[in-house]
């Protein structure tokens, strides 16, 4: 029974979508009792994982039965436990904002919103290549309903291109995928890695090609830079809650990328192309997005660039590929990710008292709650910013310190600009919002209790990272020294990594002509 | 054969993007749509151009991978499902913006910033 349980990230939020869908005469009230419930379900199961794995347990599962090089497996490292756990966190803040009313404007929001979760939770758990594609589609399905959810001009079309780019991008993940499974002959990551690693030739050139391929989809997902311009306009267009849990979305590629690049293209002639591109693409999306959060004019849009500097800064830390620097930007994930969520939230709420102004940055009515708001959005805007007493400063120190010799150079100005940055255009917005208003009539709207507790549940993130420090920077790093040793994982599913191996390579040889 | 095929793919890959690049929603989607052809037979190219050669063990000397054929199955749903999606939502944009530009700005005043 106890190893089914595996299957629950993905099993809760399908059986309580498809349940969501069909209660259409149950009023609102109890659909949002089942949606809030739904995810403290998945808080704690992803918390139950976590504590499985975090002794360095690796978990698989064969669905329907089916073993490992032909099934698809299910697994849960260290790595996979904690992206569960973070999704889980920020899905409850987003449903708990979502319940004060914009779960009404349009039809279903929380039976979708559960269906992303389907496909976040899938792709993080899944062993299997093409199991990773039907999660990520299922995924951006949810999400492009969920953008454009309430509708509206801005929305729709935003939600066009974004809709454009990304069937585009699945083209793409196919044709990688197409393109590895030809020159490998197997889907499961696991068994690509160690078919991997005894390839040469033209075989092996196939594979970086596939390899190089699939890193641009992810990069896509992710919003490295020349990839990320769908990404400001989308975010700044979706509903709050939406864009806050798109605050996830980014680091679904990033976490793809770091698992096929830690687990099956490590030690082949891709990785030297796959990490040099990630390093400079990395830096220069940092220093892009830093101009950018300076630039931009909306609150909603300054967000959307403070995401961008964070993917920036975690795909370069993944380039330094060293076990410190990944191990500190893992615990610079989970930080970053629920901030900018919250901010996204907190957004929302200050442009709901300021009127017709909303989030531009210019000067507006006064706001109701000035203190209650002006106080959240200091440690937010602290906490975004990487400055000390939060974790934000920790994150970045510890990626820092990661850097050695060179990479020093680049990496340390680059990332603290990017701060000083973030730094300056928060207090511009905060003065703006806080101390430039009118004298006056104040407005209406104020912060009904799911709002505040969602924002604050994200909110509590950055003093409480700092508070457990010490055990979750311990994990992360465990987690970083899981991921260094993919071999790991692949002798632990197949039982007998070396007679397996040499079979392996007949399959292979054999695909060409007589598969 | 495999000249053939490839060519066929090249061919649909490439008419793909260029009217993946236009800017007015109709050619962007027969684009998407043939992309997305040339991605499934390319796909399904995968497990090996045999004639011949049913899937089935028994049925003939070397039967062909079943496994592109049912990876190609799954990339055809998507595939259409997708491209219902966007169908209706470009229809709805067509009438939310007034123009079937992508941008959703072309003959209208530059306000959908």
């Amino acid at each position: 029974m106890i190893q089914h349980l595996i299957t629950l990230p993905v099993l809760i939020p399908l059986v309580g979508a498809i349940g969501l869908l069909l209660a259409t005469g149950a009023g609102d009230p109890r659909r949002r009792q089942v949606a809030i419930g739904l995810c403290l379900i998945q808080v704690l199961v992803g918390a139950w994982l976590l504590v499985q794995a975090a002794g360095g347990e690796l978990t698989f599962y064969a669905l329907g039965n089916w073993q490992a090089p032909f099934g698809i497996v299910l697994m849960v490292d260290r790595l996979s436990a904690l992206m569960l756990v973070l999704t889980a966190t920020l899905s409850l803040g987003c449903v708990l904002f979502a319940c004060a009313g914009e779960d009404t404007r349009g039809s279903h929001f929380h039976a979708l919103f559960q269906l992303q979760l389907v496909g976040l939770n899938g792709a993080f758990l899944t062993g299997d290549l093409f199991n990773l594609f039907v999660f990520f589609e299922i995924t951006l399905l949810a999400s492009y309903a969920l953008m454009m959810h309430g509708g509206g001009k801005e929305r729709i079309g935003a939600g066009l291109q974004y809709v454009v780019l990304n069937v585009a991008g699945s083209a793409l993940f196919v044709v990688a995928l197409g393109v590895l499974y030809g020159a490998t002959g197997t889907l499961n990551m696991a068994d690509m890695a160690r078919r991997v690693a005894v390839m040469s030739g033209d075989q092996a050139a196939l594979v970086t090609a596939g390899a190089l391929l699939l890193i641009v989809v992810f990069s896509l997902k992710a919003a490295l830079l020349p990839l990320y311009f769908w990404l400001p306009r989308t975010y700044a267009a979706a509903p709050a809650p939406v864009a806050a849990l798109f605050a996830i979305m980014t680091k679904l590629g990033l976490y793809a990328i770091l698992r096929v690049q830690s687990l099956i293209f490590v030690d082949t002639p891709a990785a030297e192309p796959i990490t040099t591109w990630l390093w400079w693409t990395g830096l220069a999306t940092i220093a892009l997005a830093g101009a950018g959060v300076l630039a931009a004019r909306d609150l909603r849009n300054l967000v959307a660039y403070l995401v961008l500097v964070s993917v920036g800064t975690l795909l370069a830390g993944l380039a330094l590929g060293t076990v410190e620097a990944v191990g500190a930007l893992l615990y610079y994930l989970p930080h970053t990710t629920l901030v900018c969520g919250a901010l996204y939230l907190i957004a929302e709420l200050i442009g709901q008292q300021r009127g017709k102004a909303g989030t531009r940055l210019v000067r507006g009515r006064r706001l109701l709650q000035r203190h209650l708001l002006g106080g959240m959005f200091l440690v937010a805007a602290v906490a975004v910013a990487g400055l000390p007493p939060l974790a934000g400063a920790l994150g970045k120190l510890l990626l820092m310190q990661a850097a050695e010799g060179a990479t020093r150079l680049w990496l340390w100005p680059l990332l603290l600009l990017a701060g000083l940055c973030a730094l300056i255009a928060m207090s511009r917005a905060g003065s703006v919002f806080f101390w430039a208003s009118y004298k006056g009539e104040m407005s209406s709207g104020r912060v009904s209790r799911p709002q505040l507790a969602g924002v604050l549940w994200l909110l509590a993130s950055a003093p409480l990272l700092v508070g457990f420090a010490g055990p979750v920077s311990d994990y992360t790093r465990a987690t970083a020294e899981q991921l260094a040793e993919p071999q790991g994982m692949v002798s632990q599913l197949f039982d007998d990594p070396a007679a397996r191996v040499s079979g392996g390579i007949t399959v292979t040889a054999s695909q060409g002509e007589t598969p | 054969m495999e000249a053939l095929f490839s060519l066929v793919v090249g061919v649909l890959t490439a008419s793909g993007i260029y009217l993946l690049l236009r800017g007015r929603t109709f050619p962007v989607i027969i684009g998407l749509a043939l992309l997305g052809y040339a991605v499934n037979l390319f796909l399904f190219s995968t497990g090996g151009l045999n004639t011949h050669a049913a899937a089935v063990i028994g049925e003939s000397l070397s039967p062909s991978d079943p496994l592109p054929q049912a990876l190609v199955l799954t990339a055809i749903v998507i595939g259409f499902a997708m491209t219902a999606f966007v169908v209706i939502l470009a229809i709805r944009a067509r009438s939310e913006l007034g123009s079937d530009h992508v941008d959703g700005q072309s003959g209208e005043s530059g306000d959908a910033k």
